[in-house]
């Protein structure tokens, strides 16, 4: 195994090799440039954007979609979580229900959104959270029904009343369950985002490709998916930075 | 203490004496059609140490259980310094054979943890907490938290979670049966140091004979469950303060662990044909 410098060199390596293949395979026609595009160009039209300062406006307005659509995700469902694992008869109740809305690809509400919520942020954050909502609940839910009986009771033998119970001992062990599905979380917030704006919208990073797909400037719609790759590794980048923070007392 | 009236043998322990610690009244215990302890009764002394020795699967823990008030016995009761008990007891504090520390909390917060449900401010209690950390020899590991411990460090950690309330009462469900024999030992005599310092009553529940024997004012042995209840006890009258690595070594213990194993081993012997039993059909 060579050492983590060499191993970076190599994945850059490997990068630069398959955008010479692609630039290669375009320019000698075994690829048709109408669908393919060209990296020069696609790479061109990224940085027309970021010295523009076009694309700014587009990444902060999905980003402010994606936190969005997160933070009001896991509110509700951490809130529908903690509510349903605490309430047995709730959950037996409501769960046939829950299992057919987890079973319904839920990216089919995005044109109902549009029609509710309009072609604004709203329709987007509101995919973006019902995506997260049940990502968060399963976990938390979960997070809850597992809560050590020991430490439970020890709780109690310390004098934890019911709101301090729920203090001390649910909310930690439910956000730890929340914490370990950070990644995922965030993740579907970004994918509603993105498809919110395909579906219909005046910004974004999707109304971006979405606008040069309907010209046909395929050179734009890689850079879109460029910008919107790059972008996710950022994302998921900060995640684990607020990973390492966040999940204290867990190995691992 | 004023014991209730129209009972005469209550108030005449109370006219003697202190009421007792604890006191188990005729305790049942039945989790559905299965009877765990029947008709147990049991008292603890107001500062005497007790321990409880069954054959393991005996319902043991259950009859701690009821003791906190975790456990409502099905029939019987169990009363507190001549109380009845009626939910949670507030005058105990339970140190569990599993790990109960909530691993989201540093070792600090976590020994401050029930002083927080009184709302002692945070000052107050993080300075009590460092006092006691330091007591039960943890100076230095304030800020790691429950899995960055050995099992040890986690058990005196409990301890000191447990010790800080300042409980008259300690439960204590085989609290070192999960560590090394040096560490045990280490920790039986600093918890006999601690208790010997302001005389707790402590009920100690362990499968160790040894354990029972070097610890206790008091050794009470259990018959083999279902049904599980009293069926001898011994006073151990060794002296105190003791070590309980040499304590082993003295005439008086073999003695009294000679005696007391002639007790219990028709109990193993029940318990152990039982499993193998179970384990046949």
């Amino acid at each position: 195994m060579p050492g983590r410098g060499t191993m970076v060199l190599m994945q850059l390596a490997l990068l630069v090799a398959l955008f010479v293949a692609w630039f290669v395979l375009v320019k000698i026609n075994i690829l048709p440039i109408f669908f393919f595009g060209d990296p020069v160009l696609v790479l061109q039209q990224v940085f027309d954007w970021i010295i523009s300062g076009e694309v700014f406006v587009h990444l902060a307005t999905t980003l402010i979609e994606t936190i969005l659509g997160f933070l009001i995700g896991i509110f509700f469902g951490v809130a529908a979580g903690m509510w349903l694992g605490l309430s047995p008869i709730a959950a037996a109740l409501l769960d046939p229900y829950i299992k057919a809305l987890n079973a319904m690809p839920r990216v089919v509400l995005g044109p109902i959104f549009v029609v509710w919520f309009g072609l604004g942020i709203a329709s987007k954050v509101a995919l973006g959270v019902t995506l997260v909502f049940f990502v968060v609940f399963f976990n938390v839910f979960q997070g809850v029904r597992e809560v050590s009986p020991v430490i439970l009771a020890n709780a109690r033998m310390l004098g934890a009343n019911r709101s301090q119970l729920l203090r001390t001992v649910y909310i930690p062990s439910a956000m730890s369950w929340v914490f370990s599905s950070l990644h995922m979380s965030v993740g579907m917030a970004f994918v509603g985002a993105v498809v919110g704006e395909y579906l219909g919208s005046s910004r974004g990073i999707g109304y971006l490709i979405l606008q040069a797909e309907s010209t046909f400037d395929v050179n734009a719609v890689f850079a879109g998916i460029l910008v919107l790759t790059v972008f996710a590794l950022l994302l998921d980048l900060t995640v684990t930075l607020a990973e390492r923070r966040l999940i204290v007392g867990r190995p691992n | 203490m004023i014991a209730p009236l129209g009972k005469p043998d209550d108030a005449a322990k109370a006219g003697t004496s202190k009421a007792p610690a604890l006191a188990f009244d005729q305790v049942t215990v039945r989790f559905g059609s299965y009877t765990a302890v029947s008709n147990a009764s049991i008292t603890v002394g107001d500062g005497e140490f007790v321990s409880i020795v069954g054959p393991t699967g005996c319902g043991k823990s259950t009859l701690l259980n009821v003791a906190a008030g975790l456990l409502e016995p099905t029939e019987g009761e169990i009363s507190v310094y001549g109380k009845e008990l009626d939910g949670i007891n507030r005058q105990a504090g339970y140190l569990f054979q599993a790990d109960a520390l909530m691993p989201w909390r540093t070792a600090l917060n976590n020994v401050i943890t029930g002083l927080q449900y009184r709302n002692v401010p945070v000052r107050e209690a993080e300075e009590l907490g460092r006092k006691w950390l330091a007591r039960v020899g943890l100076n230095g590991h304030h800020e790691r938290f429950p899995h960055q411990l050995s099992g040890g460090m986690r058990k005196r950690v409990a301890l000191a979670q447990t010790l800080i309330m300042d409980p008259k009462i300690i439960l204590m469900d085989e609290p070192f049966s999960a560590l090394d024999v040096q560490t045990r030992v280490l920790m039986e005599n600093e918890l006999l140091a601690l208790w010997m310092a302001d005389k707790k009553s402590v009920l100690f529940i362990t499968h160790d004979l040894e354990e029972a024997i070097s610890l206790s004012d008091r050794v009470i042995i259990l018959s083999a469950g279902p049904g599980t209840h009293p069926i001898a006890e011994f006073v151990i009258d060794l002296p105190r303060p003791r070590d309980v690595s040499e304590v082993r070594m003295t005439p008086r213990f073999v003695e009294l662990h000679h005696q007391i194993w002639e007790a219990m081993r028709e109990e193993v012997l029940k318990a152990y044909e039982r499993n193998q039993q179970k384990l046949a059909s």
